[in-house]
Order: structure tokens, then C-alpha cells, then sequence
């Protein structure tokens, strides 16, 4: 029983007491905290190891529009609709992932394609609008309280529904860790050729923790849509939602696995804190101090919060390049089989 | 074991490997020699499937393996180091060493015994191995012996050792070589050994094959190879001048 144990323990305590003691608006930013920490984790699968996507817009669009979509036109309950969004932001993965790894597309040339990505999601959704409503958004047809359409207007069901989520993110984090995994990834991300020379196929273990990845966060999407009822393409897909992602998780830390949690509890209660203590008086001011504050943080501690801690904690321990975005810089290295 | 028939690889209008054929025959030692850039590292990775050839065949026991993925050529028994050795620097030594051993054998061991067999290789080269030690602060010949290391985790019949020995002095130079000889005689691998200082490897080697500007112009004993005109001219000319 070390500290780490405890930590978790009151953790846990603090999770399960809080739908009683908490406030309703409270229990609500708790909520979103979860399901963006279970997203951002998501993301982190593939950050940690240098591959940084800026398309996960995209994947949440995608699993959060198709669930709803086949509910108001067909009637489709979202037990069927979130694992065909699944499977759609799984196709997207492929299509994209699966050049990108064999043409070697890495560093700063997959964070364009992933970029690309994502926004031609936002922009289909708001070409579509006949259908999604475009940028005016898109309502679920509420139907009150049922399992069935996975609505809950309480908002305990939902907690209930996203602390799961949250820790099946964390799980899907610590399977990686516990097989060799991480090592084949670790070695993947630093030196593709030398990882292939030793069996690894590097192609394989890339699609796989892409396709994860993806997966989750499509479910993180459809989860969010059946919450908050309400769709807009400006909040589930295109590069503002990326870049969001990709921050919260790299201010978090995308090395731990709480890292990209902490990521969105931060961020999270940063903006609404903002929003609340500005009020409308000085409209974006708030959203300029975010940015700053978040400018700020992922300068000084390269390794995200929870990281820098942990390395104070032990010194040393941690030793991971200070840019997180540009572990292999080069693109496409053809020649670098050489030697 | 090894046969390689017409094998060629163009670099944009540059020929690095023109027309080369040779075979390996199972348990010997093949010295690949030739001055720099005379092609030995690109043939290393024509076979060990990190290059496509531009033309010619390379069969193993018999079976196709141009154009493999070098994933593939690996677990068909192909093992091969980096002349610049390539450490993975996140990993441990003995992580470096478990990947190789599990993933050589796609993944169809147990991580544990993939440790195992970690550990005997580390120890057949003479690194450490307990889980700490790590690839930080590693000189020019511990970080050969990573790369012998992992490449004989993976247990290859065939190992291509590309060593070029710049950076060792005379003596570990000797102790490298006595290790190739090792491995050969105890583990029964068969070696294709890269080299441009002659002196080395001469020892050691059953045959020898000399390259120069991508072509082969030598096949024979050491002995022999040391009077060939053509060899002494391209070769042993410019090394001594
Ligand atoms: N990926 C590549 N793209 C273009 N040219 C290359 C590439 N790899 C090797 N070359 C060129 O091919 C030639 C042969 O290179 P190679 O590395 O095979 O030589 P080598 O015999 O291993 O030399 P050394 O003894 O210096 O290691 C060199 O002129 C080199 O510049
Ligand atoms: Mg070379």
C-alpha cells in the first residue's frame, strides 16, 4: 500500500460521493471533464509516441453525428448507432493512417494530413446541412428518459456513464504499458528502420493503436452528443476541436496516464472559471487568457503538469525530449536505411 | 543458405550495387569488403529488406526474399546490425534486447521468456543486463554490441553483421572479431561480415568477397584475395596509400 494507492483510493471515495453532494451545475462540468479526460486520453495513445493527430476532430465528429443522425431520421437506437459511427471513424483512420504509414508521412507532415482531415469533416457537416442542420447544429429528438434511446435527462446516469468511459480510457492506457506494446512503440517512434530490423512490423502496430485510438475517441464523441443533446460542427469536428485535443492532452501530460486527465480538468475549469469571473463584460478576454495560460504551460513544462510533477517528485526519472510534437522530424526518410 | 543473382540498386542516375551476385554457403563466415562507399551497406540492406532492389533475385534456403519487408526477411532468419548503431535511447539495454527476441519471433514467445533469451544474448556479447542498465553514456563498442545483441535475440540463422570497425581500437577490434567467431562456432550462425580494414577480418573469415564502386571484382580465400592485382589496386592501394 504505497502513496500511489491512497492517492487513487480517495480518488475513487471522492468520484462516488460527489453525484450526492454536488450541485447539479457542479456535477455537470464534472461530467464533461470526464468525458474530454477520457478523449484526450484517447488521443494520448498515439501522442505519447510522437504520432500527433490533429484529426481526431474528425473521429469525434464522426462518432458523435452518425449515432444521432440514424436516431432522429431512423429511429436507429444508439446501441446500434454508436458502434456504426464507431466503425465509420475506424474507416477514416484507415483510409487516412494507412498511406500515411506507408509512404512515412510523420512529424510535421502528419500533423497537415491529420489537420486536413479533420476540417473536411466540418466542412461535409456543414455542406450537409439539408441533413445535419450545418452550423446551426443539430438537436437529438428527445424522448425523455430511456435506455433505449440511451437519454437520461437526470444527470446521474450520465456521471455514472462517464466515470465508465473515463476508467475504460485509463484501462485501455495501462494494456498498452502491460504487454511489450509500449517498448515496440517507443522503438517505432524513435527509429522505424531499426524497429522493422528487429521483427517489429511497424505498420501493423501503427494502424492497431491508430485504430484504437480512433475508436475511443469516436465513442468519447457519440457519449458527449447523447449528453449535452445538441451537435455542432464547430465543437465536435474540424481544427478548433483538434487543436483543443491536442493541447489539453499536451498541457496534462501525454507521458502519464493521468496526464491528459488532469489535461482536461484544468482546461476545463480554467474556461468556465473565466467565463464565470468575466461574465460578458469583456467578451474574449477570457479565451485570451486561456490561450496564454495554456502558451504558458506547455513552454516551462514540456512533459505537461502531471509529468513535471511526477519528474520533481523523482528527479531524473523522466527523461523524454523537451518538443513532444517533432520526434522525427524528418518526413519520409527513404535514404535513412543506410548505414 | 544465401543466393544473390544479378542484384542491382539505382540512386536516382547512381549505381550503388551493379550486377551482384554471390552465394552464402550454410555455417561459413563471408568477408564483404571494398572501400567506402563500394556498396556493402546498401547489399546489407537489399537483403535485410530496408532497400527494394532495382533488379535481381536474393533466395533464402531456397526462397524468394527480394523486396520483403525487412519485418519479414527478419523472421525468416535474417538478423543484421547498423554500421551507426541505432539504439532505441528510451528503452533499457535489456528492453532494447527483450523487443528483439519477442518480436524476431513474432511475438510468438511469452514477454518472459523473451527476457530470458535477452539476458543469454547480453551476456554473450558482455553487456550488463540487469533492468536498469540503460544506453545512455554507451561508447562506440558497447553500443556494437547492443546492435550484435539485438540482432542474435532475434535468432537468426543468417547474420548480417555490418561492423566497419571505426571507432575501436586494435584490441577491440580482435575481441569483435573472436566474437563473430563465437558466435559462429556456438550458436552455428551463419555470418556475412562487412568490413573495410582488411587486417581483421582476414582472420577470421572463410571467404571473401570484394566490392568497388558497387561491382564485384573478387570472390575467393582471404589468401588469395590479398594477391589479386585487381583487389591490391582498388583496395589494399588506397588503404595503404
Ligand atoms: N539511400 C541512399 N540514397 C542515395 N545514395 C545512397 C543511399 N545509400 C547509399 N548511397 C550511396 O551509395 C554508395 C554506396 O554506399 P554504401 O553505404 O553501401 O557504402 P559502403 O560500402 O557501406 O561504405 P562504407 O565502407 O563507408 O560503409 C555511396 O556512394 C552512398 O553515398
Ligand atoms: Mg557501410
Amino acid at each position: 500500500m504505497n502513496l500511489n494507492h491512497v492517492l487513487w483510493a480517495v480518488g475513487l471515495a471522492i468520484l462516488i460521493a460527489l453525484p450526492f453532494l454536488a450541485p447539479p451545475y457542479f456535477l455537470h462540468l464534472v461530467i464533461q471533464i470526464l468525458i474530454w479526460a477520457f478523449i484526450y486520453t484517447a488521443w494520448s495513445l498515439m501522442g505519447r509516441f510522437g504520432f500527433v493527430s490533429f484529426g481526431h476532430g474528425a473521429f469525434l465528429g464522426v462518432g458523435a453525428y452518425v449515432p444521432a443522425l440514424l436516431w432522429n431520421y431512423y429511429g436507429l437506437t444508439p446501441w446500434l448507432g454508436i458502434p456504426l459511427g464507431v466503425a465509420g471513424a475506424v474507416l477514416l483512420a484507415i483510409v487516412v493512417g494507412y498511406p500515411c504509414f506507408r509512404r512515412r508521412v510523420v512529424g510535421h507532415y502528419f500533423a497537415l494530413v491529420t489537420l486536413a482531415l479533420s476540417q473536411v469533416v466540418l466542412l461535409s457537416l456543414v455542406a450537409a446541412r439539408d441533413i445535419t442542420g450545418g452550423s446551426l447544429g443539430f438537436t437529438q429528438k428527445a424522448v425523455g428518459h430511456s435506455w433505449y434511446a440511451l437519454q437520461f435527462p437526470e444527470k446521474g446516469y450520465f456521471y455514472v456513464i462517464a466515470v465508465l468511459l473515463w476508467l475504460a480510457g485509463l484501462a485501455a492506457w495501462r494494456s498498452i504499458d502491460r504487454g511489450i506494446g509500449r517498448e515496440a512503440l517507443e522503438a517505432i517512434s524513435e527509429d522505424e528502420d531499426a524497429a522493422a530490423a528487429v521483427g517489429i512490423d511497424v505498420m501493423r502496430q501503427k494502424m492497431r493503436v491508430t485504430i484504437v485510438s480512433a475508436a475511443l475517441t469516436a465513442v468519447g464523441g457519440a457519449i458527449y452528443g447523447q449528453y449535452v443533446m445538441y451537435l455542432n460542427p464547430e465543437t465536435v469536428s474540424g481544427i478548433a476541436v483538434s487543436l483543443q485535443i491536442v493541447f489539453a492532452a499536451i498541457a496534462g501530460g501525454v507521458y502519464s496516464l493521468l496526464g491528459p486527465s488532469v489535461g482536461s480538468l484544468l482546461t476545463l475549469s480554467l474556461t468556465e472559471g473565466l467565463r464565470v469571473w468575466f461574465g460578458t463584460d469583456y467578451i474574449g478576454a477570457a479565451n485570451t487568457i486561456y490561450g496564454i495560460l495554456l502558451v504558458l504551460c506547455i513552454i516551462f513544462m514540456p512533459q505537461g503538469i502531471v509529468g513535471s510533477l511526477q519528474g520533481m517528485r523523482r528527479r531524473g526519472a523522466i527523461a523524454k525530449p523537451l518538443v513532444t510534437l517533432d520526434r522525427q522530424s524528418a518526413t519520409r526518410r527513404p535514404s535513412s536505411a543506410a548505414q | 543458405m544465401l543466393t544473390v543473382e544479378g542484384l542491382s540498386k539505382r540512386f536516382g542516375g547512381f549505381l550503388a550495387v551493379n550486377q551482384v551476385s554471390f552465394d552464402v554457403r550454410a555455417g561459413e563466415i563471408l568477408g564483404l569488403i571494398g572501400p567506402n562507399g563500394s556498396g556493402k551497406s546498401t547489399t546489407f540492406n537489399l537483403i535485410a529488406g530496408n532497400l527494394r532492389p532495382s533488379s535481381g533475385s536474393i533466395r533464402l534456403d531456397g526462397r524468394e526474399i527480394a523486396g520483403e519487408s525487412a519485418h519479414v526477411v527478419c523472421h525468416q532468419g535474417v538478423g543484421r546490425t547498423f554500421q551507426i548503431p541505432r539504439p532505441f535511447r528510451k528503452l533499457s539495454l535489456l528492453e532494447n534486447v527483450t523487443l528483439a527476441a519477442f518480436y524476431g519471433e513474432a511475438g510468438r514467445i511469452s514477454r518472459l521468456d523473451a527476457e530470458r533469451r535477452a539476458v543469454e544474448a547480453l551476456g554473450m556479447v558482455g553487456l550488463p543486463s540487469d533492468a536498469a542498465a540503460s544506453t545512455a553514456g554507451l561508447g562506440a563498442a558497447a553500443l556494437k554490441k547492443l546492435e550484435l545483441a539485438r540482432a542474435l535475440a532475434t535468432k537468426p540463422k543468417l547474420l548480417l553483421a555490418d561492423e566497419s570497425l571505426g571507432g575501436l581500437d586494435r584490441a577491440e577490434m580482435e575481441r569483435a572479431a573472436d566474437m563473430l567467431l563465437d558466435i559462429r562456432n556456438r550458436l552455428g550462425i551463419t555470418i556475412i561480415w562487412v568490413e573495410h580494414i582488411m587486417g581483421v577480418l582476414m582472420r577470421v573469415v572463410d571467404r571473401v568477397i570484394v566490392l568497388d564502386h558497387g561491382e564485384k571484382i573478387f570472390e575467393g580465400k582471404p589468401g588469395a584475395a590479398a594477391a589479386d592485382p585487381r583487389v591490391t589496386e582498388v583496395y589494399l592501394g588506397k588503404a595503404q596509400a
